[in-house]
């Protein structure tokens, strides 16, 4: 609990990330909560607001973004979205750290010859663009929610995979892993008991800068209209759909990308802010904040 | 340094071979050619001698081993919809990518040198937060939004360049800004952490007693010792960067590999899906030989030994 404390105070010396906490915490929680509210306002035509104009409020407090082509109001559809964009990306995240993790144990751990074809495969993931791995196999299997999940945390596999078993080679040369043997210990529970646990921190603070990286690359993909398909749809597949009304209705496309921009800015603010609070050689930059 | 590269190029046509094999098969279950590429209505007779024609009739491992025949002897197949050698459908779409790619990158590794650096030297000054807030903002940005806003205000708003197409170099100002903004923010933060750690190192309290002036020290000294960790990360900028070129290309109508991978699928055209990945595969693994030639050159201590 102190750690927490201290943490939560050293965030509040730092008002850009304190900023973009805030900002993260408001989002995450609409995207729980919001759309219990608004998904029924959010797909719900009304052909006679079709376009409207945002800042004008006489429609009522969620036209204030304006409206979308089928007069649905875009804050509620920003709300349902949330929902999907952070979903996904939670999900690949989560996904790709557990089996990263997983097999960079295995990797890191034994010489065998699984060994090197785990690594050999996390070379062909990393040595390819991904978005273009993902355009085939998205258009292969079909681009429904749980394959976009499975493809985008694929992508990033390789990252968590490397980094587990760069520490796992160090850590298994340590005292206490001998010791460990030496009682009797089979591998799995060295590598799952004693093991895993000294992995599991720098494994989520990767998780937390990558985040980021997986909303842009769920955008992506939606906007060539690869992601999750209608009627559910993220913040990517709405600037897809406001693309076409650009010089009559902008901000149609506009509204759902500069929400990415803000959820991914506040997200690499406060990783930056974090990687900068767990390197020794930087703390002093938020400490010496400190009156 | 033979071994190592030789070590490096076996692993290299290893995974080249996994990313075919892949390929190939994922590219073979999205169905079959000739329910796109022919009439709704050709008949069971026309449909089969198409399939003959095309060898689609042949069993799906007796096809895979004839593709690797053929790959062998460099022949890499026939693209169903334009009747040319696949290899040259993917050959003629390249120098696109590879400008749009290429100048973007030598672009943003310059001006994320000179940024990174000038924001090192102050850490926390004034130059150093505009820096951070910019080259956050660039690396979170998603590419598609940006250059759709970007075509609106200054293509369709302000007339000053064309919304899309090639041809001039009017038509590459908006594309090249456009996908200039991720790599120089990743780049321009790992410049400065490098420059930071190489500015508090003590070779540079040396050169200061000598009295070397900043303008050195922080270009000539410490810089030097930037280059690695920048080139490495680089490197992975740059393939990722042909994922941002797809999105760019089909935004700007750019004819690049982008393009004709995503028509390519569509239509089901293996052979083009099958060369253009693998002339892709070869650039990438070409330009990390590349990248370990750079860190011999800029670290002399480093030896390739396997």
């Amino acid at each position: 609990m102190p750690r927490i404390a201290t943490a939560f105070r050293l965030l509040a010396n730092d008002r850009l990330a304190l900023g973009a906490g805030v900002v993260l915490a408001v989002i995450f929680l609409l995207a729980l909560v919001g759309p219990f509210f608004v998904s029924d306002l959010a797909t719900r035509p009304d052909l006679l607001k079709r376009n409207a104009p945002p800042l004008v409020l006489e429609n009522g407090f969620f036209h204030l973004l304006g409206t979308d082509t089928l007069g649905r109001p875009i804050l509620a559809r920003l709300i349902v979205g949330a929902q999907f964009t952070l979903g996904i990306a939670t999900a690949a995240v989560l996904c790709s750290m557990t089996i990263g993790g997983f097999l960079g144990l295995i990797a890191g751990f034994s010489d065998r010859w699984y060994s090197q074809v785990i690594l050999r495969l996390a070379d062909i993931i990393m040595s390819f663009p991904s978005l273009l791995m993902a355009l085939i196999v998205l258009y292969t299997l079909g681009a429904s929610l749980t394959n976009v999940i499975i493809v985008l945390a694929i992508t990033r596999i390789p990252v968590y995979l490397r980094t587990t078993r760069a520490e796992v080679l160090e850590l298994r040369e340590r005292m206490f892993v001998s010791a460990a043997r030496s009682m009797g210990a089979s591998a799995p529970r060295i590598l799952f008991r004693h093991i895993s646990p000294l992995v599991v921190p720098t494994l989520a603070t990767i998780a937390a800068i990558d985040f980021a990286t997986v909303i842009l690359a769920e955008s992506s993909l939606s906007f060539l209209g690869l992601g999750i398909q209608p009627p559910q749809f993220t913040w990517g597949a709405m600037v897809a759909a406001g693309r076409g009304y650009l010089s009559s209705a902008w901000w149609v496309a506009f509204w759902p990308g500069l929400m990415i921009v803000i959820t991914t800015l506040s997200l690499n603010l406060l990783s930056r802010w974090a990687r900068m609070v767990a390197d020794p050689q930087q703390r002093w930059r938020v400490q010496s904040l400190r009156r | 340094m033979t071994a190592f590269f030789g070590k490096r190029l076996a692993y290299s046509l290893i995974s080249l071979f996994g990313l075919l094999v892949l390929v190939f098969f994922l590219s073979r279950l999205t169905g079959n050619p000739a329910d796109v590429l022919l009439p709704p209505d050709a008949s069971a007779a026309e449909r089969q001698a198409f399939s003959e024609r095309h060898g689609f009739d042949e069993p799906i491992h007796i096809q895979f081993l004839q593709y690797l025949s053929d790959l062998l002897r460099l022949d890499f197949g026939e693209s169903l919809r334009q009747n040319r050698s696949a290899m040259e459908v993917a050959l003629n779409a390249y120098p696109t990518t590879l400008q749009l790619a290429g100048l973007t990158m030598v672009l943003a590794t310059t001006a994320a040198l000179l940024v990174g650096a000038l924001a090192a030297i102050r850490p926390g000054g004034l130059f150093d937060k505009i820096a951070s807030v910019f080259s956050l903002t660039g690396a979170s940005t998603p590419d598609f939004w940006v250059a759709i806003v970007a075509v609106l205000v200054f293509a369709v708003g302000l007339g000053l360049v064309p919304t899309s197409g090639t041809g001039t170099p009017m038509h590459w100002i908006l594309p090249i800004a456009v996908l200039f903004l991720r790599p120089f923010g990743l780049l321009v933060q790992i410049v400065r952490g490098a420059m930071i750690s190489a500015l508090a190192s003590p070779y540079v309290k040396t050169a200061l007693a000598k009295g070397v002036r900043d303008r050195r020290i922080v270009f000539a000294h410490a810089m030097r010792n930037s280059l690695l960790p920048t080139v490495t990360v680089a490197g992975d900028v740059a393939t990722g960067l042909i994922n941002g070129a797809v999105v760019i290309e089909t935004v700007f109508g750019f004819p690049g590999i982008g393009k004709l991978m995503i028509d390519a699928i569509h239509q089901r055209d293996f052979a083009v899906v099958q060369a253009t990945i693998l002339i892709t595969a070869c650039a990438i693994f070409i330009m990390n030989i590349v990248i370990d030639i750079i860190y011999a050159i800029l670290d002399p201590r480093i030896r390739y030994q396997s």
